[in-house]
Order: structure tokens, then sequence, then C-alpha cells
């Protein structure tokens, strides 16, 4: 038998015998299953009646080496939903590859009582359908992984913002301590937003503290060289504290120029120099 | 042609830009407030473009050369209101504005200058000594 | 979509000037006089807030809209600009041509290195202009003409 001929055999056989290897998957999982309860219950049941469904479809139409090709699409798209869902109710990918991985038994035996008088037919049928189960529990891992990354990128950016706070340490004194790794893109986005907030707080000077900061490389000194000569612009001086002695090291062999920039080697030492700053140039009446 | 209005307040002179200027309106301005130092007897020139949402090279030539004349003349220019935006392309541009005393709004543009006549200490500008 | 053959006011050709795919909303603006650098700056932020631009990089656009703009005007001797929305299907940007029948410039590396100025002022403003954008191409001939082409793409 040839592996056409095999696939349109499965093709019919599953669709012919949908109800018996529904039941019997159900089953499977269902005794698989820790936790059960009638809304997974029922969401299980359907989720598995569509998928059988789908699955049938697409073996009809053929094409049942590759998964990735027009008629498994529906059935990649509810395993993906499929995948999502669990992911986000707190299901490890095993289980989720589980769920696919179990429709095997149900259909070997199906196949088997259809071919018992047809071994090689038999045989090729059952490498068949597994290699193609195997593929599609593989798609799911895959998914779940996707949308673990997604949701760990968005922890990312709202770790990014709160990582960063602009702090008004004094009247007119803001500080920025900057803490771990910067790469160019946050650099820039920490930038913006310190000078959107010395806008917004009439700040006078603004304190960058890099004691958090284990190197920097050529572009981050440069968006710091950048963010101070913009804050001149606008009207408000900056002073860099903490800089540890590998990145003054860094910094002298890039060439970066800071004869205009007071810097001092703590925080508070730049405190300091900023009180003395605004109390001069300020007069409270 | 419309004109920038120049205000006078005491012996500073304070200009607000709104709008925004083609290439002439903004060479006129440069030679009003030229004049204006000169007949007012101004020892300070506040230039507010806390409106300005861009400001290119050719503007910032004109800040700079204000700025130039009005220390010729004895007077010191402040530029105040700088939007964060304006600040950061202006610095990609690799326009400094050298020579410009900056604040953040006109109060505190006017302290600036008004520390200048107690012979306070040259703050803003690193490179005036 | 408008003509985007070398346009009635500008015969300096170049394949700078040939439509890119996903190119619309075209429009072409004469730039003969100061008053033309304002509108062109106004439409550019228009463009740049449509395709939601952050105020950065719309302020980097406009900026660069202006500084190329006035290189037209001033050393070109007057052309015009197109403004353009781009679609490559994945993200939107903003694309500005500026065209001109002027002198050209001779050596473009020279004139693209910073402070370089032959008209007495902060330089041709190409080197600034070239840092506010995503994309930057010059197509010059000495003594028929010049095309500077910018894209800014939305992040």
């Amino acid at each position: 038998m040839t592996l056409n001929t095999s696939a349109a055999t499965i093709a019919n056989l599953v669709e012919q015998q949908q109800s018996t290897i529904l039941a019997a998957w159900l089953e499977s999982l269902k005794k698989q299953m820790v936790r059960s309860d009638a809304a997974s219950d029922e969401q299980l049941k359907r989720h598995c009646g569509q998928f059988l469904s789908l699955f049938a479809q697409a073996a009809a139409k053929g094409g049942m080496d590759d998964i990735d090709g027009r008629p498994f699409d529906e059935v990649r798209g509810l395993l993906a939903e499929i995948s999502s869902a669990r992911a986000r109710q707190g299901s490890t990918p095993s289980e989720t590859a589980t769920f696919v991985f179990s429709l095997k038994q149900p259909i070997f035996n199906v196949l088997r009582d259809a071919l018992q008088s047809d071994a090689p037919a038999l045989a090729a049928s059952l490498w068949t359908i597994s290699t193609l189960i195997d593929k599609l529990g593989l798609y799911t891992v895959e998914v779940f992984q996707k949308s673990r990354d997604q949701i760990i990128v968005r922890q990312q950016q709202e770790l990014l913002e709160l990582s960063t706070p602009v702090v008004k340490l004094w009247q007119d004194i803001l500080a920025l301590p900057l803490i771990g790794t910067l790469d160019s893109a946050r650099t820039q986005v920490v930038m913006e937003s310190l000078l959107q907030k010395i806008v917004e707080t009439g700040a006078a000077i603004a304190i960058i503290d890099i004691t958090g900061v284990p190197t920097v490389d050529t572009l981050v000194a440069q968006h710091l060289m950048k963010t101070i000569a913009a804050a001149r612009l606008m009207g408000a001086d900056c002073i860099i504290s903490g800089i540890r002695p590998q990145i003054a090291q860094t910094i002298v062999h890039l060439g970066v120029n800071l004869e205009d920039v007071v810097t001092k080697a703590t925080l508070a030492d730049a405190f300091v120099v900023a009180l003395g700053r605004v109390g001069a140039s300020i007069r409270r009446d | 042609m419309e004109r920038i209005p120049i205000l006078r307040i005491g012996d500073l002179l304070l200009v607000t830009i709104q709008v925004d200027m083609h290439d002439r309106l903004a060479m006129s301005l440069q030679d009003d407030l030229t004049e204006r130092i000169v007949r007012d007897e101004a020892k300070g020139v506040l230039i507010d473009i806390s409106a300005l949402d861009l400001v290119d090279s050719f503007i910032g030539r004109m800040i700079s050369n204000t700025a130039s004349m009005a220390r010729v003349l004895d007077a010191q220019t402040v530029l105040v209101g700088m939007q964060p935006a304006v600040a950061i392309t202006l610095v990609e541009l690799g326009l400094t504005l050298p020579g410009v005393k900056t604040a953040l709004n006109v109060e505190r543009g006017m302290a600036l200058l008004g520390k200048q006549y107690l012979a306070g200490p040259a703050r803003r500008d690193p490179q005036a000594r | 979509m408008s003509d985007m053959s070398p346009a009635a006011g500008v015969r300096f050709s170049s394949q700078l000037l040939t439509p890119r795919a996903g190119a619309r909303r075209v429009l072409v603006l004469p730039l003969t006089g100061d008053e033309h650098v304002v509108a062109l700056r106004r439409l550019v932020r228009e463009r740049a807030i449509d395709i939601k631009l952050s105020l950065v990089d719309q302020t980097k656009l406009v900026t660069a809209a202006s500084e190329l703009a006035r290189n037209t005007l001033k050393y070109g001797g007057g052309g015009e600009a197109h403004v353009i929305e781009l679609d490559d299907g994945v993200r939107l940007g903003v694309q500005l041509i500026f065209a001109d029948d002027g002198p050209g410039i001779a050596d473009t590396a020279l004139a693209l290195t910073d402070g370089y100025t032959t008209g007495g002022g902060l330089g041709l403003g190409l080197s600034g202009a070239r840092r506010l954008v995503d994309e930057f191409d010059i197509d010059t001939r000495v003594g028929e003409g010049t095309v500077v082409a910018v894209v800014k793409w939305k992040r």
C-alpha cells in the first residue's frame, strides 16, 4: 500500500468512526487528568470534538505528511487556540502535548480492527498516523513557548518601566538611579523620560546615578552625553554620580569628553553639590 | 510682513516666539532685537521658545548670533523653555548652541539674569568663563 | 496618485524619484519661497502624526524636512518636495524627496561630513539631517541638479 492510499484509508476510517474515536480519546484523557470539574470537562469535550472533526477534514483533503500545508490550517489554528488557553490556565507544555498524543491509541485501535488482515497496510498506516500526530503534538509545544515568550516580553517591559523611576530628591533636584545593564534602546527610553520629568517638575538639576550599572558601551555613553546636552539646552544641569573605575576607563577609552559635566563618586556627594547650586540660584522671598 | 513683538521689562527684553517662523521672519527678529538692545539700553534678553515644537539649524543659528551680538552690546541672553523633543533633535543635529545660556522658564531665566547683575557666579554656561 | 516622473518643475531625473512599492498619498509641493518651507513643515508634521510617530521622531522628521528644504531653496535655486506615505506591508513610514535643477554637489562625501559648509553657516545640513532619519539617499550631478530622498519608519 502506498503512502497515499494509506492516507486515504486513515482519512476514511477517522471520518467514519469519529464518535468511537472521540469517546475512547476522552476516556483516556480523563484518566490522566489530575483536576477535574464540570467546566473543564465541558471544555475538554468541546476541544476534542472540534479537533477530531477538523482533523478528519484535513486528513480527507490529503497532505498528511505536511502539517504546515493548507489542508491543516484550521487544525493548526485550533491547536494554537487550545495551547494558548491552556498556557494561560497554567497547564504545562507536556500536558498540552499529551492532549494530542493520546489521540494515537484510539486511532490505532480503529486501524487495527479495519486492517487486521493486511499487515503491511496496517504497518504503513500506523506509521503515517504516528508521525502526523507527533508533529501536531510538537506544534502545540512550539505555540506554548511562543505564548510564554510574549508574556515574558510584556513582563520585561513592565519591569523596565518600574526599574527606571525618576525620583524627586528635593525641590528642583531630580535623581535617576540606573540599575542593571543598559542597552541602547532602554537607555534611550530612560533618557527621554528623564527629560520629560525635568519639564514636568521644573527641575534645575538631574543627578544620573550609575552606581548600579556594571558596564557602559559606546552607544550607552553617547546616549548619556546626548541626554546631558539636551538637558542643558532645556535649562537643567546634570551631574553624573557613581562612576566605577572600570566605567571611568571605558569612558576615557571611548574618547567621551566629560569636561563640561560634573561627576561625583556617590549620589550623596552629588546631592550636596546640587543643593548648593539650587540654594544659590533660586530666591526664596 | 508680521513681526514678532518684543516686550520691555525694566532693562530686560522679552521675546515670546509662538509662530512657525520662516527664515525672513527669523532674520528680521534678529535685526529687531539688536536694534532694541541698543535703543533701550537693555542688559538682558529673554527668548522664550516654550511654544516652539521645532527649532532647526537656521533658527538655532539666529539665536546663537543674537546672543553673540547681545554680548558685544553688553547684554546677556537667556533661551528659555526648550521642549524635550526639540532639545533631543538639536543635539542629534549637532547644534549645542555654545555661548547661549538656558533656563527652564521665563521666571528662572529672569532669576538667572538677575543673579548676573548681583555679580553672582556664572552658572549655566560652562564655556563662558 | 500624482505623476512621479521628473515633474513639471524639475528636469533633473533620478532613480530616487521612482515611486517605491507601497508608496501612497503622494503630494508634491513647490519649494521656491520661504513660506513653502513653512507649509512643508506643517504637512510633514501631519503625515508624521498620521503614522503615529513618537513626538521625538516627529520632531526629527520635520526638522530634517526643514533642513533639506532650505538646502533646495538656498543652494539648489529652488525645486520641489515630494511627501509620500510608505506601507511595506510590515510597517508604515514617511518618505520625503527633495529635487532641484541646481548646480549639484561636487563632492558628496565631503558635504556629508560634519561642519562642512559653503554658505558661511552651520553646513549644508546634510550630515545633521541624515542623523535624524532612518534612510538617506542622495543623487547629484554637477551642473544638473540634486535629489535627496529620506525615510523615517514607525518603530
